[in-house]
């Protein structure tokens, strides 16, 4: 059942140092809700639990992408119109500007933030895997101070994270080392705008002397957060790409993964594709490698 | 805004709709959505699935194209807001609805505000946009009549005889 505006609360502090206050007074009974693009269709059916929100989307400090010699800063409340817009990110971070074109239609990524994409934790998000291979870095930020979380040890489980009550993420952090690497993104649904991701893929991949010197490969929708595949990218490392070192791949991700079956997709099918998706950046990897 | 003080309480709400000044008493987890249609009678704003997915309620807000179920009524304060009712006043209005009725873009008629809302904001960004383009841009609004082909052309049509003028 739809839910009654009059039995909700929203605020809007304006400035962060407001909007952490209110989170340390009472902790876990007020929600941050920046562009809605999660939490309003919750809203709507009903099924938010929280009564108390605190309107973040007007927050200067969050919105703002701020580039340094050594790293990209990207304000929590950043929406996937401005990473997609941005010049160095659409150019360094390809991965992440690309996961923002496919995520929901125009009128989504106009509101929808990547802040907010992380912090609703979804293990179908698409922007999520190209964040684990460009090793992105969070900081969360409260009225007890800042903290640096690796964006890897983020996702403790479904839906769950390392993100405190009266935290709020600040901004996300990508070191500028990537862009000499191989990219490849791909996303498997029913089509790319507005549909749920039935496997996506993000992989970054850098060749030294005819073998792999480095290899990043991340997952959504195949386990319960997204997942950087950790075996599969160590059984790929050092190695020259060959036809068997690509099926010794697409099975070792097949099994790394721990995809169930839902609405979306079946189990067995996200296994097959998920090896499929690494075999084809194998692929492009050695035929880009080929041409250099 | 002002904070509301308690949950249940309204707040007013001051943005300007369609280029008129308006002000609201409403609660602030209200969707713009449901102000504009019940509150201001802007019901050319339709409402389809009512969770960001069909394009059926999108306006311009601050010149963004957005789902209005989705915008808490709250995030609308001190904005300008634009929806099919104002879009007659603009310059590309003449050229997409003519454009529209030649290629039959319309037929049962629910998804067409938000269809015209989203190829202005397409327009506004890519004068001359490719297929591609368009395609990306309406690919938030859904239609079940067209087969959208006729909408691309439409949007294609009108795009083409603004920038000859």
């Amino acid at each position: 059942m739809r839910s009654d505006p009059a039995e909700y609360k929203l605020v809007s502090p304006g400035n962060l140092q407001a909007a952490l206050s209110l989170l340390a007074g009472e902790p876990a009974q007020w929600l941050p809700i920046a562009g809605g693009t999660d939490l309003m269709v919750l809203y709507s059916a009903g099924k938010l639990p929280n009564r108390k929100l605190i309107n973040i989307w007007n927050i200067p400090e969050l919105g703002q992408i701020e580039v340094f010699p050594d790293r990209v800063r990207i304000g929590a409340a950043c929406t996937y119109t401005a990473l997609r817009e941005h010049d160095i990110v659409s150019r360094e971070f390809p991965l992440l500007a690309m996961a923002a074109s496919w995520t929901g239609g125009i009128a989504n990524q106009n509101r929808g933030t990547l802040g907010g994409n992380i912090a609703n934790a979804s293990p179908a998000a698409d922007s999520l895997p190209a964040l684990l291979v460009y090793d992105a870095e969070l900081t969360l930020i409260s009225v007890r101070g800042e903290r640096r979380v690796d964006y890897r040890s983020f996702h403790t489980g479904y839906k769950q994270t390392a993100l405190a009550a009266d935290e709020l993420i600040r901004d996300i952090s990508l070191p500028r080392r990537f862009s000499g690497y191989i990219s490849h993104a791909r996303k498997v649904g029913t089509r790319n705008a507005q549909a749920i991701s039935k496997v996506c893929l993000a992989a970054l991949g850098q060749i030294a002397n005819g073998a792999i010197r480095d290899v990043r490969l991340a997952l959504g929708s195949v386990a319960p957060i997204p997942l950087r595949l950790n075996e599969t990218e160590h059984a790929l490392t050092g190695k020259r790409i060959e036809p068997s070192l690509i099926d010794t791949a697409r099975k070792c991700a097949a099994k790394e993964i721990r995809p169930i079956g839902d609405i979306r997709s079946t189990a067995r099918y996200r296994a097959a594709v998920a090896g499929n998706l690494v075999a084809e950046f194998l692929e492009k990897f050695a035929a880009a490698e080929a041409n250099a | 805004m002002n904070p509301s003080p308690e949950t249940g309480a309204k707040c007013e709400v001051l943005f300007t709709v369609n280029g008129e000044a308006k002000k609201v008493l409403a609660h602030p987890m209200e969707r713009l959505l449901d102000v504009l249609r019940n509150e201001l009678e802007l019901t050319g704003t339709k409402e389809g699935c009512g969770e960001g997915e069909c394009g059926s309620c999108s306006v311009l807000l601050d010149g963004m194209l957005v789902n209005s179920c989705l915008v808490p009524v709250a995030q609308a304060s001190g904005a300008s807001i634009v929806t099919i009712e104002g879009i007659s006043a603009h310059a590309l209005m003449n050229p997409l609805q003519e454009a529209f009725l030649e290629c039959g873009g319309a037929q049962c008629g629910i998804c067409t505000p938000g269809m015209i809302l989203a190829a202005v904001h397409l327009l506004e960004k890519k004068p001359e946009p490719a297929l591609a383009d368009i395609r990306e841009g309406l690919a938030g609004n859904l239609c079940r009549c067209t087969g959208y082909m006729q909408i691309f052309e439409a949007v294609a049509r009108a795009a083409r005889r603004r920038v000859r003028k």
